[in-house]
Formats: C-alpha cells, sequence, structure tokens
C-alpha cells in the first residue's frame, strides 16, 4: 500500500530524513516511536505533502502512484489522512461547513456527486458519538477555542467522517487524559480493517496498549534503525532509546 | 451554501476580469471638457426646471473654488477633469414602451452581465431600474410599485413628473458644496434612481438598480435619491459591473438616502467594477458619496456593502442620526488585490438621544494592494445615551500588501457608550496545508476561509445578492496566493 524507499527529506536546506525505507500494507498497524527530533513529524508531513519539506532523494508511492506527483489535496483524496500534532484553527468557518466541504471536494475527484444532506448528517451523528463530542463542538469555528483533547478528538472526528484508507497519526495521543485516550483508541480501532493501514506516532507505549500495532518502528537520526512487533515497544517503555544509538 | 463553494473553483480558475467587453453603440456625446455651457446643455438636454439648473450651477461654481481631497490613504495619477465626457446617452429612436424596443445589442450586453430584464421580471421579483451610460432603459415591475404608491423612476423621470418631491430632499443630505465629489457630481450628474415610498408603505419587493459604465473616458456621475416616508420600509440593492479598459474611469455618484419617523431603509451594495490588470494598468476611480439622514424618532438606515472593484476606492457611507432612537448600520467587507487600493469606512453622526450606530467593516488585502478603513463615531453635546459599537477586522493575504485603520472618535457627552474593537489576522500556510490536508484546493480553502471571515456582514445582504457577493469574495483574490 505505502512503499517508501530511501527517502530523503530536507527542510530548507537542513536534511532530517536519510534512507528512509518503510513498508505498509492494507491491513496494518504500524507504530513509529523515537526520541524528539529525528524526524517523526517530518515523515508524516512529507507522505502528506507540506511543501515545505522537501524530498531530495527516494521515493514514497501509495497505491502504485509516486506520490510527488500529486497535491497535498489529491493524496487526501487518494486517501491519505493525516491527525495533526497541533491541529490549526481556522475562525470563522464552521466545522460541520468544513468537513462537509472536505468529503465533497474528495467525492468530486473521485468522481461522485455530493454527499446528500441525510447522509451527511446521519454520519456526523454518529461519528459525534463514536468520539464523544456533542454539537455544540461541530457547529463552533474549526478548532477555535477548542481545548487541547477537544482539538485531538476533532482530529479523530475529521478521520472517521473522512474514511481513510491511510490514516497517520502524529503524536495524537500527547496531552491526552485516559479517557480521552480511550477515545481516539477507539476511532482507530473502529477504522482498523483489512483494506485500511494505520500509521501511529508516538513517544508513549501507553498509547500501545490500547491500539496495538503490528510492528514497532524506532526512527533515529532519520532513519529506522530497528523494528519490531508489539513488544519492542515495551522494550523502549523500559530501556529508553540509549541502548539503540550504537 | 456548500455547492456555491464547490463552483467557486470554476470561476476561480477562469482568471481575467470576466465582465470586460464593450458594446459598440452609437453615442450621443457633449463634447470633452466641463464649462458652465456644458451644464447648460446636460440640463436642457434633460429639459430640467430652472431650479435644477441653477442648483447644478451653483454647484459647479462651488466646485471650482474647491480642490481634489488628498487625505486618503490613496495614490493615483492626477484627473484631469477637462479630458473627459460629461454627457453620454444610448441614442434614443423613439420612447420605449416595451422590452422588445430596446437595442438589441444593449439587452445582449445585459445579458451578458447575466441580468436579462425578462429574465428578471419573470423569475426573480425584483425591479430593475437598469441604469447603461447615464441614461435609464427601462423600468420594470412599476405597475406593481404604482399601486402602493411607490415611485420607483430614474433621476430623471422624476425630475420631470415630481419635481417639488426632488426640490424638497435632493441636496439635503449630501449639500452641493459638501466635498469635491459631491460639488462635481452636483453640476454634471446625467442619471440615477429615484426612490419614494409613501407613508406607512412597506415595498413588497427588494428594489435594484445595475450600474454599468461603458463609453470610454464618460465620467459616470450617477445620483440617486432615496425617500421613505413615515413608517415605511424598503430594502434597495445597488450591483455593478464594468468593461475592461485602458484608461482610468472616473465614477462620483451622490446617494441620498432620507428616512423619515419609524422609517427604515436598507441600502445593500455589491460594487465590481473593473479593478485594473495585475499590474495596476486602468479600473476605476471610484470617488462616492453615500450618505443618509434619519430625521425621523425610531427611524433606521443600515448600509451594507462588498466592495471587491475598483482601481480606486474612497467611499464613506454614513448616518446622520437626527431622529431620537434612531438606528444607523454600517457592514462593510472591502476587498483588494494586486494593485487596488481602498480608502473606505463609515461617519456615524449622533445628534438625537438614544441614538444607536453598528460598524462591522472587514477588510481583506492580498497581492500589493492597500486597504484602509477610516471611521468617525460623532456623538455632538446634546446626544444623551448614544451608543456605538464599532468592529473593524482586517485579513491579510501574502506579506506585500497592506491594512490600515484610522477610527476616528469624538465623543461630547459624557452619557455615551462608544465600543470599539480590531483585529488584524492573516491566512497562513498552516490554515492552508490543514485544510489542503482534508482534500480542500488552496484557492477553495481562501474561498471557505475568507467567506467565513465575511459572514457577519454577508448575511446582511438580500439572498439572491450573497449568493453573487460570495462567489465575488473569491473571484476577486483568485491567485493572490501561490
Amino acid at each position: 500500500m505505502l512503499i517508501i524507499k530511501d527517502l530523503n527529506v530536507s527542510i530548507q536546506d537542513k536534511k532530517i530524513i536519510s534512507g528512509l525505507n518503510l513498508e505498509v500494507k492494507a491491513g496494518e498497524v504500524h507504530a513509529i516511536m523515537g526520541p524528539n527530533g529525528t524526524g517523526k513529524s517530518t515523515l508524516a508531513w512529507a507522505i502528506a505533502g507540506n511543501e515545505a519539506y522537501t524530498i531530495t532523494g527516494g521515493s514514497i508511492t501509495y497505491r502504485g502512484r509516486d506520490l510527488k506527483e500529486l497535491s497535498p489535496e489529491e493524496r487526501a483524496s487518494e486517501g491519505i489522512f493525516l491527525g495533526f500534532q497541533y491541529p490549526v484553527e481556522i475562525p470563522g468557518v464552521s466545522m460541520t461547513n468544513f468537513i462537509r466541504t472536505a468529503i465533497n471536494e474528495q467525492r468530486k475527484y473521485r468522481g461522485l456527486q455530493p454527499i446528500p444532506a441525510p447522509e451527511f448528517l446521519a454520519k456526523m451523528e454518529e461519528n459525534k458519538k463514536l468520539v464523544g463530542i456533542d454539537s455544540k463542538l461541530t457547529n463552533r469555528s474549526v478548532n477555535e477555542g477548542f481545548s487541547g483533547g477537544e482539538k485531538k478528538k476533532n482530529e479523530i472526528f475529521q478521520m472517521a467522517m473522512l474514511e481513510p484508507t491511510l490514516a497517520i497519526l502524529d503524536e495524537t495521543d500527547s496531552g491526552l487524559d485516559i479517557d480521552a485516550l480511550k477515545v481516539v483508541a477507539n476511532g482507530v480501532n473502529k477504522l482498523r480493517s483489512k483494506d485500511n493501514a494505520i500509521i501511529v506516532i508516538t513517544h508513549y507505549q501507553r498509547l500501545l496498549e490500547y491500539i496495538v500495532p503490528d510492528f514497532v518502528h524506532v526512527l533515529y537520526k532519520g532513519r529506522i534503525v530497528k523494528s519490531g512487533g508489539k513488544e519492542l515497544a515495551l522494550e523502549l517503555e523500559e530501556k529508553g532509546y540509549e541502548w539503540l544509538k550504537n | 451554501m456548500d455547492n456555491e463553494e464547490n463552483s467557486l473553483l470554476d470561476h476561480i480558475t477562469q482568471g481575467e476580469y470576466k465582465y470586460g467587453f464593450v458594446t459598440d453603440i452609437e453615442m450621443e456625446t457633449a463634447p470633452k471638457g466641463l464649462n458652465e455651457d456644458i451644464i447648460r446643455f446636460i440640463s436642457s438636454k434633460k429639459k430640467e426646471p430652472e431650479f435644477l439648473l441653477e442648483m447644478r450651477l451653483t454647484a459647479y461654481r462651488e466646485w471650482l473654488k474647491m480642490s481634489e481631497p488628498r487625505w486618503a490613504h490613496l495614490r493615483y495619477k492626477p484627473v484631469d477633469y477637462q479630458d473627459i465626457h460629461y454627457y453620454a446617452a444610448p441614442k434614443k429612436k423613439q420612447e420605449l414602451q416595451r422590452l422588445d424596443e430596446v437595442d438589441p445589442e444593449l439587452l445582449q450586453t445585459f445579458e451578458k452581465l447575466g441580468i436579462s430584464l425578462e429574465e428578471q421580471k419573470r423569475l426573480t421579483g425584483v425591479a430593475v431600474d437598469a441604469v447603461f451610460d447615464s441614461v435609464s432603459v427601462k423600468t420594470t415591475f412599476s405597475e406593481t410599485l404604482e399601486k402602493l404608491g411607490i415611485i420607483f423612476c430614474s433621476f430623471s423621470e422624476a425630475v420631470q413628473k415630481h419635481p417639488d418631491l426632488v426640490r424638497e430632499y435632493m441636496g439635503s443630505v449630501v449639500p452641493s458644496n459638501d466635498n469635491f465629489f459631491a460639488a462635481l457630481n452636483t453640476a454634471v450628474f446625467s442619471d440615477g434612481s429615484f426612490c419614494y415610498i409613501p407613508r406607512g408603505v412597506r415595498c413588497p419587493i427588494e428594489l435594484s438598480t445595475y450600474f454599468r459604465i461603458n463609453a470610454a473616458r464618460t465620467g459616470q456621475f450617477e445620483r440617486t435619491l432615496i425617500i421613505a416616508d413615515e413608517g415605511s420600509y424598503v430594502s434597495y440593492m445597488e450591483g455593478c459591473t464594468a468593461p475592461m479598459r485602458d484608461e482610468n474611469q472616473l465614477h462620483a455618484a451622490v446617494v441620498e438616502i432620507i428616512a423619515l419617523k419609524d422609517a427604515e431603509v436598507k441600502y445593500s451594495t455589491v460594487q465590481n467594477w473593473y479593478p485594473g490588470d495585475k499590474e495596476g494598468r486602468g479600473g476605476i476611480y471610484n470617488f462616492v458619496t453615500k450618505r443618509g439622514m434619519c430625521r425621523g424618532s425610531h427611524s433606521r438606515i443600515s448600509w451594507t456593502q462588498v466592495e471587491t472593484g475598483s482601481a480606486v476606492t474612497w467611499k464613506y457611507p454614513s448616518v446622520i442620526l437626527l431622529g431620537d432612537h434612531s438606528v444607523g448600520e454600517f457592514y462593510s467587507v472591502a476587498v483588494t488585490n494586486h494593485h487596488q487600493q481602498a480608502d473606505t469606512g463609515t461617519k456615524m453622526i449622533h445628534i438625537g438621544s438614544h441614538t444607536k450606530s453598528t460598524i462591522i467593516s472587514k477588510g481583506i488585502s492580498a497581492g500589493r494592494s492597500n486597504n484602509s478603513y477610516r471611521g468617525l463615531v460623532k456623538i455632538i453635546k446634546r446626544a444623551q445615551n448614544a451608543r456605538n459599537f464599532s468592529q473593524c477586522d482586517s485579513l491579510l493575504l501574502g506579506d506585500q500588501c497592506g491594512a490600515h485603520t484610522f477610527p476616528y472618535i469624538n465623543v461630547e457627552n459624557k452619557s455615551a457608550i462608544v465600543e470599539h474593537e480590531a483585529t488584524t489576522s492573516k491566512i497562513s500556510d498552516d490554515q492552508l496545508f490543514y485544510c489542503q490536508q482534508r482534500g480542500i484546493s488552496t484557492e477553495n480553502a481562501i474561498g471557505l476561509i475568507v467567506n467565513g471571515y465575511a459572514k457577519e456582514v454577508l448575511r446582511h445582504l438580500p439572498m439572491e445578492f450573497a449568493v453573487e457577493a460570495q462567489k465575488l469574495l473569491s473571484i476577486s483574490l483568485e491567485g493572490s496566493v501561490g
């Protein structure tokens, strides 16, 4: 599904990722862990297509398509979703309007008609329940004045609404209390299926108790230095990252 | 609304100014230049009564003594007032009674603009007094309005048929020596619209006028007079488009509104005149004086404007709150892109007691444009318990544009409550990327954000206008990010 080969990414001539390889198949959940500043978020943003992140070498292909050829919105419409570590506030644009526009833009890309209103509303209700947010929140402007937890829940809500085939969650668990964490995990697990893949970027093993990964990778200095099963996360929790540095 | 937003993309990608075409119709044109003879020519062409000619000549003599205002935050080449034709009218073979008697080319022009009179008449229920190069061509729905005693006609017609009303009210809100451009307008105004709503009548339809500048080097000097008699109500809409031109075209309109006791007037504008090209060549100079007077107690005047066009905009729709408990409102969205310049705002003059005013101004600047809000809130000594709330927001796209706010607050009465809020924000790359990541293109994201930002103003527009305005906002900002 997602094949990353010998990837090099720079921000303003500063090399962040060098020679990263990763393959994610449909149905899999991958966790990417690692110390701060090793390029975890950079990887996520490069996949999503942020222009500030320049791919200087290697390739990212998604379902056989070279992502370099696609704009960020096209990648989104191809089914790639990024749950932001710091969701952005957009004053004046209601959540409802925003998500409906996003859904319809994606449908247009796929050659579909706009979503019928009753279907949209039903989907809203269902997913609001799933992540435990109420209409007060969805009537407000996108992320404006949301608490940290609400913003993260809102990312999961949008993910549930957009039904991506590949979801990348960039530290969605950071700053969440245990209840909110469960909500987030719940949302992710609901998306989990044999057709979809999920990449969870996290510092903590804690989230992985709720979202059990098939693979755990350690990212260090811009490349994956160790991969393993879910037990690797526990090992990291115990030993830290020091032992991997050599 | 979302479908609207979706279809914005299509409009945006069309690029260049959409309404840039010129109609070839024989003009009857006065020679270039301005002097008393030209004014007499205009007046006699229009078979005006003596008092109007006198008014024109007085205004002209005052204008000669005045100089063009230079205090606005605007830069433009000086206008050569002797290089302008002050009178141009489509040649009429005979009096027009029916639509099919109208010059077919003229009708085509309207259709290109999407203002088919027939369609308007049949489908929308909007009476249109279409002003084409200064002379009104056709007024529709007049029969319906007539039954209610509503007068809605061209200014020239009003001069002929209702000289007493014109004489009583014209210049009562904007005196001929009010300012340089108002004086010029009073001296040479060609035509415009006139509206009178009788006592206690609620006008059942939105009255609407479409203006269009067409002839090269023809200044447009529209004159609008709206009188709402006691207890009446009217919603009036004005929308403009103009063809592409290389020369700058001057426009100096005057709009006067009078609201008597318990009357309410809503005046909405969507202004989309040719703003010049991307390098700042051409475009309309828009120097407009708009002012309303709440003469009677509990009267109400509100201005709603969406300003996206013109190379230079100089415009301050104002309200004089004379009657006790009267209310003045100003809702504005002003967009500038490329090299456009706008200096716009309002004046709220509180004279009566318990008068109230609201100002919501939303400026959007992109490209290398400059966008200024200039507003005055004045509360005179005898105005007991006056209230004002002002909110002036600026939104910036890119880092080469300018947004400026010049609020003047002048309070002479201690019982007044005056509030002023101002914000400046920017559409950030982070916001755009966030939208893109959800599948929304940059252009659509800007449309979404800008319409969200302007929502507070747009909701005051009549429905059909609001839709048009939404599209306009996005079209105007096309190519501003990238």
